[in-house]
């Protein structure tokens, strides 16, 4: 495939303009350095780089110790780095497809995401799983889903989902940093490879030096008074598009959430309680997932400021494979005009 | 068996060739007529010719996702087949599948795109088959690559400890996406697997269908006679990338060469040659099986492409009342709703 062409804009103020794979992959390096404890292991994440760029080049500075191979056997690799993480490393699963989650979830929900309280605290499990999600590019049902309500439902893993180059790399930091295990969820369609073009949003300046970006603390992406849009992900900047689209009938606040787990409620509520109004877009399945946990949030906080709610989601349908049908389940800039529309009417 | 072969052959070559429209020059995945991966097979026809062929349409197969050689050999509908690859409504699977999961009923085809998650739902048919005493089997292929996996190795359990008609095929093409084999199992062959599960192993070491006939029909056999499983694996050779668009910079320079050395049709015309058949019948099943893909191309990119709305149908066979997909633009809820 071709790889991104990747203008080099350093500038004096240690900032540059990078893709979100390449702020990921600088994360990675950077604790690398810093610790023998971290490793990478997944599947084709060495000489392929990760299939969509989450380890891209660093074969070549760690080596194959480092920067592992493993066979397709997600049960054994991940439950591998659960034994890794509660004997004291930091290590770095790839689940090449959040799709995959089913092959190795004994190990993720009952091993990674319980041992630390079943064992009453005397171990704990320092890993990141990161995963590829989302859809937006024809790969049908099984390589297209984005189940953040899933992996967020599930107690005892904390839940990352950046949005933007410059969020991706801090909440990797926080992420390896972490003493507890963290799911990390790249949208594919963000990473700024060749061969998926991302939208423009992703790409932002990024500082060179390293940083970490505290988990529960969701970001305002756009300000505004009228109407309150919670999101993430790949959706930050379909909604961004709406609110620019909007700007003229509707003053619209977008929330970038950012972490699942920690959840950012106050924040959310600040911004309902300012607005009075909520729309949630998902590109999650529509029930019991992440919007109904942020429109039930919103009620339970702010109930009596609310005039109106809506809902923008994936359908409860397996996600389709032709273009047409997949363009009519995914969540468009379209879709979040008119629900934000609907709650003006 | 040459005519599946070369039909395959010339399928996929056609397929890269409307694949890359409007994706080129720089790669765009979602650009084009056909939409999402293409996982093309070049290279392991042998495979599926020579299991296939024992096959009928009661038998159960099921692919990975990298599936045509098998759907072909199979007899899955080509024209439907295609249909689905565009994302057509008259598809296999009506646009919803793609090429990554065809299904064909009507010759009990079955996909999965994932990595051995084909092996237990053929242990399953071949359960029916003996719970109902029917004589049919059931193959399920899979990659040297999903040897490791767990769906794979309790299939192979289950099949044996229930003494059922399965053959599980190895296709050993030796990469998996960019992992060589020696780097995925310390097993150089893969059919040693079997020797954990008290079944027959068998390994065919050149892409040679006759080979893989002559021990796929043994297997078969057992399998027919209530005799239970096997594992077989096949040498077969990948000439291309894992998908379409892969640069394959993980690859020894010249691998990809030598694999398109070992042309197992070549092989299979030399074959033909020494039996005695003459030129002119080789070149016209080449022909006609051409002929055949180019009347389903040209089939399928008249297809209508699906309505939105058909988005919502298929979730359910028997939709439970009261039941919808919930947010349908335009219906989405509002506090006070009734609906």
């Amino acid at each position: 495939m071709v790889e991104a062409d990747e203008p080099e804009t350093a500038e004096t103020t240690g900032e540059r303009e990078t893709t979100m794979s390449r702020a990921m992959v600088s994360a990675i390096a950077s604790e690398m350095r810093d610790s023998d404890d971290v490793f990478v292991m997944g599947e084709d994440v060495a000489d392929y780089g990760g299939i969509f760029d989450s380890t891209d080049g660093l074969l070549e500075e760690f080596g194959r110790e480092k920067i592992m191979d493993v066979p397709i056997s997600e049960t054994g690799f991940i439950g591998a780095a659960v034994g890794a993480a509660q004997a004291g490393m930091r290590p770095i699963a790839e689940l090449m497809f959040a799709d995959f989650f089913g092959v190795g979830m004994d190990q993720i929900y009952n091993q990674m995401a319980k041992n630390t309280y079943m064992s009453g605290s005397t171990v704990n499990v320092p890993m990141v799983l990161m995963t590829a999600v989302g859809g937006t590019y024809n790969d049908a049902a099984q390589h297209s889903q984005t189940l953040y309500g899933t992996f967020a439902h599930l107690p005892g893993m904390k839940v990352v989902v950046p949005s933007t180059a410059a969020d991706a790399k801090g909440l990797m930091h926080t992420a390896i940093r972490d003493d507890d295990p963290v799911v990390y969820m790249f949208h594919k369609r963000l990473m700024g490879i060749g061969w998926m073009p991302a939208p423009d949003g992703p790409k932002t300046s990024v500082p060179e030096d390293d940083y970490t970006i505290d988990f529960g603390e969701a970001d305002v992406k756009r300000e505004g008074d009228d109407v309150t849009v919670v999101t993430l992900g790949l959706h930050v900047h379909r909604a961004l598009e709406a609110a620019d689209d909007l700007a003229e009938e509707v003053d619209v606040e977008v929330i970038d959430l950012r972490t699942l787990v920690p959840l950012d409620t106050e924040t959310v509520l600040e911004s309902v309680r300012k607005t009075g109004r909520l729309v949630v877009v998902d590109e999650d399945y529509h029930s019991f997932g992440l919007s109904g946990e942020i429109v039930a949030r919103a009620t339970e906080g702010a109930l009596a400021d609310l005039s109106a709610v809506r809902r923008v989601t994936m359908p409860d349908v397996p996600i389709p494979y032709a273009r047409p049908l997949e363009q009519e389940v995914n969540p468009g800039r379209e879709d979040i005009i008119e629900a934000v529309q609907s709650t003006t009417e | 068996m040459y005519g599946w072969m070369v039909t395959a052959r010339y399928y996929e070559e056609r397929l890269q060739e409307e694949y890359l429209e409007g994706k080129q020059p720089a790669f765009d995945i979602s650009a084009g007529p056909i939409p999402g991966e293409l996982h093309l097979a070049a290279g392991q026809e042998a495979a599926a010719a020579g299991v296939c062929s024992h096959l009928d349409d009661a038998d159960t197969v099921t692919a990975p996702h990298r599936p045509h050689h098998v759907a072909i050999a199979k007899g899955v509908d080509l024209k439907r087949m295609t249909a689905e690859i565009f994302g057509r409504r008259t598809g296999l699977c009506k646009g919803k599948g793609g090429h990554m999961h065809l299904f064909d009923s009507a010759v009990n085809f079955a996909g999965s795109g994932i990595i051995a998650e084909g092996c237990p739902p053929a242990v399953g048919a071949a359960l029916a088959a003996k719970k109902r005493a029917e004589d049919s089997v059931a193959v399920a292929y899979l990659g040297e690559g999903a040897i490791s996996q767990g769906g794979f190795l309790e299939s192979l359990n289950l099949a044996s400890v229930q003494n059922l008609p399965v053959l599980f095929v190895i296709e050993d093409n030796d990469w998996a996406i960019s992992m060589p084999k020696g780097r995925v199992t310390d097993v150089g062959n893969g059919a040693q697997r079997a020797g954990g599960f008290d079944m027959p192993g068998k390994r065919v070491d050149y892409d040679d269908a006759c080979a893989v006939y002559e021990a796929a029909g043994e297997a078969i056999g057992r399998a027919r006679d209530g005799n239970g499983p096997t594992l077989l694996e096949v040498q077969v050779h990948r000439r291309m990338g894992h998908f379409m668009g892969d640069a394959e910079g993980y690859r020894p320079e010249g691998d990809s060469e030598r694999a398109k050395q070992r042309d197992s049709i070549e092989r299979m015309e030399s074959t033909l040659q020494k039996a005695g058949i003459d030129d002119d019948t080789v070149d016209d099943i080449r022909d006609r099986s051409h002929q055949r893909v180019e009347e389903a191309i040209e089939w399928a990119k008249d297809q209508p492409e699906p309505d939105p709305d058909e988005a919502y149908n298929d979730v359910f066979t028997n939709p439970p009342a009261g039941w919808t997909p919930n947010t349908k633009p335009g219906q989405t809820e509002s506090a006070g709703d009734d609906d």
